[in-house]
């Protein structure tokens, strides 16, 4: 089964699939929705195929596939994949479907088609697939840039208020960011031996100096995409006008190509810069954790505010990455994931508040636990999941994080770890306003504020919910496939070792 | 600490022990995921799953008792392995851990028994029992967890779980805020001790209690003081010590039987717990020590000025909480013998405050809710179980012989009085200081309430006894207030022992006689009860009177919420708004300034927003020339 080419397949696959719904008459909007749902649940077993396939103590690339494109340039079809990119490529498997199913309507009542709604999702799909199993820089450049495309369209077309200024913010900025990696993608190419190859260009011999601009392009598109603050802005104003559930794949899964990229790009690729700007990184990561808290403490819009609290999240992603420990470097990979189930579930939540009020304000909210009590203990306990409390699984990547850090880096790790008590502020405050309180008079004026959830909503939060529950007590299954991965680019890339207990066991540890 | 701490593996029945924390865990799960489909029965599942954890502990109990080495472990899984971190899903059964699970079942079956009556009405009632459930697995947790990591995941289990409770009538916005308020102030608390935790893991690379407690004597004086203030921080937050004590009294927002099991009897004594399962960490440090002794001190006095000028009667109980807790926390920093004599004092307290508790709410029961003591008067006639219980409490807690917190407080005074050198008059003072205080604001309240003349509001014209659900668990509560403490004080010392330490007879004399010192505390008890009854045996005003500053300053809290408001929460609220500004005009403004400079003025930006395909389309042809144009250059060796 191991020689089964699993990620040609799973990149193109929902494309196909995608061509499918989107090609269907406005008016099967009903098919459209069965057909995708029904393709992305196959495409979800192939991923699970394929993590079953997946040797966990075995090569650090594995089910590679390589084909010819540009011989000239020696671009190639090259797909493989570490522990790191499985991870990622199981969270967009089962996220596809929830989300799919999560937006079932959200295209009805709009005047857009609907198949194409569900079309682009299936698109969305396919790039994202593409742009974490690549294995070649350029094919990474192509997904990168591409994955744009179907985002653009569904922020552009089916978002909320303001999603012209939204999607177009959204696309140049990501732009203005891919070219700057575009300019770093040539140069590696010209100055690592003309090759496009990721595992060749690993032993690429450059000059400091060259080192240091190509990792500064790279790391530039990824600062922009993860985001980082400063470059933040486009986020909230993308999560806030996308529809929910675009919203919840774009935080979920499509900001991580940025910390992805760092990982799988700028680490190994540019060791000696890593280590030459992991400082600034860290700063930036640092600043990001406080100052996106406080600000997603003075929202008064749901969807902003859950924005604002991931790139507070992704802060903590950035401390880890750079951290270069196994632990903080696990923690931050387990983070991508955890944070796409928890944020993923809370943005969908949050749109389920959104659609049934009409309003994202929350103001406009309050008391609403008397009308929805089932959606607004669903919409606490995806909160809780956002602040990392014990018992869900961001708990254990917050803990990994902060713990690898304060080995190395004592007053980055105090000062992140302040980061949870604005979590709880931001999150607490959140759940008051929108649920808790005096019931407000205008809310149960809406007709949709009288349903609770639905059948279909439940099947949607319910396997969210059991996996952050399940990885919150036993992260082992994720972390065995993560830690072989963080540690060969820790440990081979960067040649950092984690640090000695500085006093020493009496006896040891562990059994 | 000399001796290497090492626990056996648990084998035969004691390797089930994680049915204590399973079994409350999946009742909680049944009520919470049912919903409305339990909710004839729920209330029924929620007491037996608390039961059997109590006849569960019973037998862990005894044969736990009947081992040699009195301290078995048991790993469950692997919880997290990352590099040289090791972190098992495991849990340790010793001599502290079974008092405490005791305790919380124990009294914790008797409270849940006691909310089926008091609960009857509410249309919440199984959400009740499950959020209840849910303390319970968590409390559970927290003091069977073998290392730092299962502590934490406890100690912040129990937090939502208090806040579920405490916000449990959360369209009330009082209750809503004093959940949020709790949860907060107990973060600040948690984010200490997981920095502690790093420290274990940076310098003794592991989180589990043996290697800590027997590494940390290699340690570096600073390491092992900052861990230990930091624990210390994560304790006040946990026990609503100085200067986290805020949130406590707030906490009464939520029904009474929360106020008893978690407020009073159990969670908010987490932090006793924590120090003294750290007893080997704080002994090795006297100034971290007087530390804590300070905390306790200062906050027993803080907790018994501010009773003194509460009428709510469910807040004169919890700064009450507040002040026995900072006995304790006098106890544990005091170290030595005085570990268990703080440990036996919490499990005194347990009984008599969860006792004073329900009687509260048997009181409010009767009497539409009210609170105001001062609204109360002469309930002795009409409440006959209530009063005999409370005032059973209310003898305990004042520490008269014989009841119970005689022979569990008196010993921490005495063991104030021990210290080496003058600071031994200082906390030696204030322990006492607080006995007298502590009879008077207790009087005060049960004088108000059961004696003296009536001084109801008009729409109550006939107070009723709360029905045998509820008085039963009362009456066995009350009895636990008489001998507990006479019954578990040398006993328990013994056994605790092997975890805290021997007595340590003979290396301290109190600066004053033992003899003495129980004069004193006994006559400054008598007199500041006789002061109360004297001066509210006739009742008093039904409304707040104006006061001279002291009694001012005691019914604002001792300015200390103004202060967390003016120098935390207004500042913040500035900053955050200040922030959001920026963030738009600033930052968002730059980039937005930035492209429109690009684009050649805003106007043509705006043409950007069409939307087009086309438009788009055209964009991305651009970029594909330029790749194709920048592969040529590279290609034609421009850049070589």
């Amino acid at each position: 089964m191991s020689d089964f080419p699993f990620l040609s397949v799973l990149t193109v696959a929902p494309l196909v699939g995608g061509l499918l719904v989107a090609f269907l008459p406005a008016s099967r909007g009903e098919l459209a929705k069965r057909v995708a749902f029904g393709w992305s649940l196959a495409v979800l077993a192939l991923a699970i195929a394929m993590w079953v396939a997946f040797d966990a103590g075995g090569d650090r690339l594995q089910l590679r596939e390589s084909y010819s494109w540009i011989p000239a340039w020696g671009v190639n079809f090259t797909f493989a994949a570490d522990g790191i990119a499985l991870v990622m490529l199981m969270l967009i498997a089962l996220l596809v479907p929830v989300v799919i199913l999560a937006s079932w309507h959200d295209a009805d009542n709009l005047k857009r088609s609907v198949p194409v709604y569900f079309g682009l999702l299936l698109f969305l799909e396919s790039t994202m697939i593409g742009v974490f199993a690549a294995a070649d820089v350029f094919l990474f450049y192509v997904f990168f840039e591409v994955m744009l495309v179907p985002m653009y369209f569904l922020i552009g077309s089916y978002g909320g208020h303001q999603r012209q200024y939204a999607a177009v913010k959204f696309f140049l900025y990501s732009l203005v960011g891919g070219l700057f990696m575009l300019a770093a993608v040539i140069g590696l190419w010209a100055l690592g031996g003309k090759t496009f190859d990721w595992e060749a260009l690993t032993q690429a011999d450059l000059s400091t100096g060259a080192e240091r601009w190509l990792f500064l392009g790279f790391f530039l598109a990824f600062a922009i995409k993860a985001p980082f603050f400063p470059f933040h802005t486009w986020l909230p104003d993308a999560g806030g006008a996308a529809p929910a559930g675009a919203a919840a794949l774009l935080v979920g899964v499509l900001d991580k190509v940025g910390t992805f990229g760092i990982l799988r790009y700028c680490l190994p690729l540019f060791p000696d810069a890593s280590k030459w700007f992991a400082p600034w990184a860290i700063a930036l990561a640092l600043i990001g954790i406080i100052y996106a808290a406080l600000l997603a403490v003075g929202q008064n819009d749901l969807k902003r505010l859950v924005s604002y609290t991931s790139i507070a999240h992704f802060g903590f992603i950035g401390v880890g990455i750079f951290a270069f420990t196994t632990q903080a470097g696990t923690g931050a990979v387990l983070y991508m994931v955890n944070h796409g189930l928890a944020t993923g579930l809370l943005f969908l939540v949050v749109g389920m508040l959104v659609a049934r009020r009409g309003s994202a304000l929350i103001s406009d909210f309050g008391g609403a636990s008397k009308l929805v009590p089932v959606l607004a203990g669903v919409l606490f306990f995806a909160g809780l999941a956002s602040l990392a409390l014990p018992g869900t699984a961001p708990f254990v990547s917050e803990f990994l994080v902060l713990i690898g850090t304060y080995t190395v880096n004592k007053p980055v790790a105090i000062v992140a770890t302040a980061g949870i008590i604005l979590a709880a502020a931001y999150v607490l405050w959140m759940v008051q306003r929108t649920t808790q309180g005096t019931l407000n008079p205008a809310l149960s004026g809406v007709e949709g504020m009288r349903r609770d959830l639905s059948v279909r909503e439940r099947v949607v939060v319910a396997p969210l919910i059991a996996l952050l529950l399940l990885l919150g007590f036993y992260p082992k299954p994720v972390t065995d496939v993560i830690n072989p991965a963080v540690q060969a680019t820790m440990e081979q890339d960067l040649g950092r070792h984690d640090p000695a207990p500085t006093v020493g066991t009496v006896q040891e540890a562990h059994r | 600490m000399e001796h290497t701490v090492e626990y056996a593996q648990a084998t035969g029945l004691l390797g089930s022990v994680w049915l204590l924390v399973a079994v409350p865990a999946v009742s909680a799960a049944i009520l919470l995921l049912l919903g409305r489909r339990a909710d004839r029965w729920g209330h029924w599942l929620g007491v037996a799953s608390v039961g059997v954890a109590f006849v569960l502990g019973l037998t862990y109990f005894f044969q736990l008792r009947d081992l040699e080495n009195r301290s078995v472990e048991r790993s469950l899984w692997e919880f997290i392995a990352v590099g040289n971190l090791h972190v098992d899903f495991g849990l340790l059964f010793d001599p502290l851990a079974a008092v405490f699970v005791l305790l919380i079942t124990g009294v914790g079956f008797l409270i849940h028994v006691y909310a089926v009556g008091y609960m009857a009405h509410d249309p919440g009632r199984r959400r009740f029992f499950g959020f209840f459930n849910l303390f319970v697995a968590a409390m559970l947790l927290l003091v069977l967890g073998n290392n730092y990591v299962m502590l934490y995941v406890g100690w912040e289990g129990v937090g939502v779980a208090s806040y579920l409770l405490i916000s449990f009538w959360q369209n009330r916005p009082s209750a809503a805020t004093a959940g949020k308020k709790a949860f907060l102030m107990n973060r600040v608390g948690d984010a200490g001790l997981a920095i502690a935790i790093f420290i274990m893991f940076a310098t003794l690379g592991s989180t589990q209690y043996a290697d800590v407690f027997n590494g940390a004597g290699a340690l570096a004086s600073g390491t092992v003081l900052a861990m230990g203030l930091l624990l210390l921080l994560g304790a006040t937050g946990k026990s609503g010590q100085f200067p986290l004590q805020a949130w406590l009294p707030d906490a009464m927002e939520g029904p009474t039987p929360v106020s008893a099991l978690i407020h009073a009897a159990t969670m908010v004594t987490a932090g006793v717990y924590l120090i003294a399962r750290s007893n080997p960490i704080f002994s090795l440090d006297p100034t971290l020590q007087t530390v804590v002794v300070s905390v306790g001190a200062l906050t027993l006095l803080m907790g018994c000025i501010i009773g003194a000028a509460k009428d709510d009667i469910k807040r004169v109980l919890a700064w009450s909480t507040v002040s026995q807790i900072g006995y304790m926390f006098l106890g544990v920093g005091l170290g030595g013998g005085a570990y268990a004599l703080a440990i036996i004092h919490l499990l005194a307290h347990g009984f008599f405050k969860a006792n004073m508790f329900l009687g509260a709410g048997s009181v409010m029961h009767g009497m539409k809710d009210q609170v105001n003591i001062r609204r109360f008067g002469g309930l002795a006639k009409h409440m006959r179980i209530t009063w005999i219980t409370f005032g059973l409490g209310w003898l305990a807690i004042i520490g008269m012989w014989p009841f119970s917190g005689y022979f569990t407080k008196e010993p921490i005074i005495v063991a104030a009085f021990e210290r080496d050198d003058w600071t031994a008059w200082l906390y030696g003072g204030a322990a006492l200081l607080g006995a007298g205080l502590t009879a008077f604001y207790m009087t005060r309240l049960f004088v108000l309430t059961f004696h003296g003349p009536k001084r109801w509001t008009e729409d109550i014209d006939h107070p009723h006894e709360s029905p045998p659900i509820m008085t039963i668990p009362l009456i066995l509560l009350g009895l636990g207030s008489v001998v507990a403490g006479w019954l578990m004080a040398t006993p328990v010392a013994d056994w605790l022992t092997p975890v805290l330490g021997g007595h340590g007879e003979g290396e301290h004399h109190p600066v004053l006689s033992h003899t003495m010192i129980t004069v004193l505390s006994l006559t400054l008890t008598v007199l500041g009860a006789g002061l109360a009854w004297l001066l509210f045996r006739n009742g008093t005003a039904l409304e707040e009177q104006p006061a001279g500053p002291l009694v001012r300053a005691a019914r604002r809290n001792l300015y200390t919420d103004a202060f967390n408001e003016a120098v935390f929460e207004k500042p913040g609220i500035f900053l955050t708004r200040a922030l959001v500004f920026l963030d738009n005009r600033g930052v968002d403004g730059l980039v937005n300034a930035l492209a429109a400079a690009v684009g050649g003025g805003s106007g043509r930006l705006r043409r950007l927003q069409t939307g087009f395909v086309r438009s788009y389309a055209m964009s991305m042809l651009t970029g594909a020339v330029l790749v194709v144009a920048a592969f040529l250059a590279v290609q034609a060796g421009w850049f070589a």
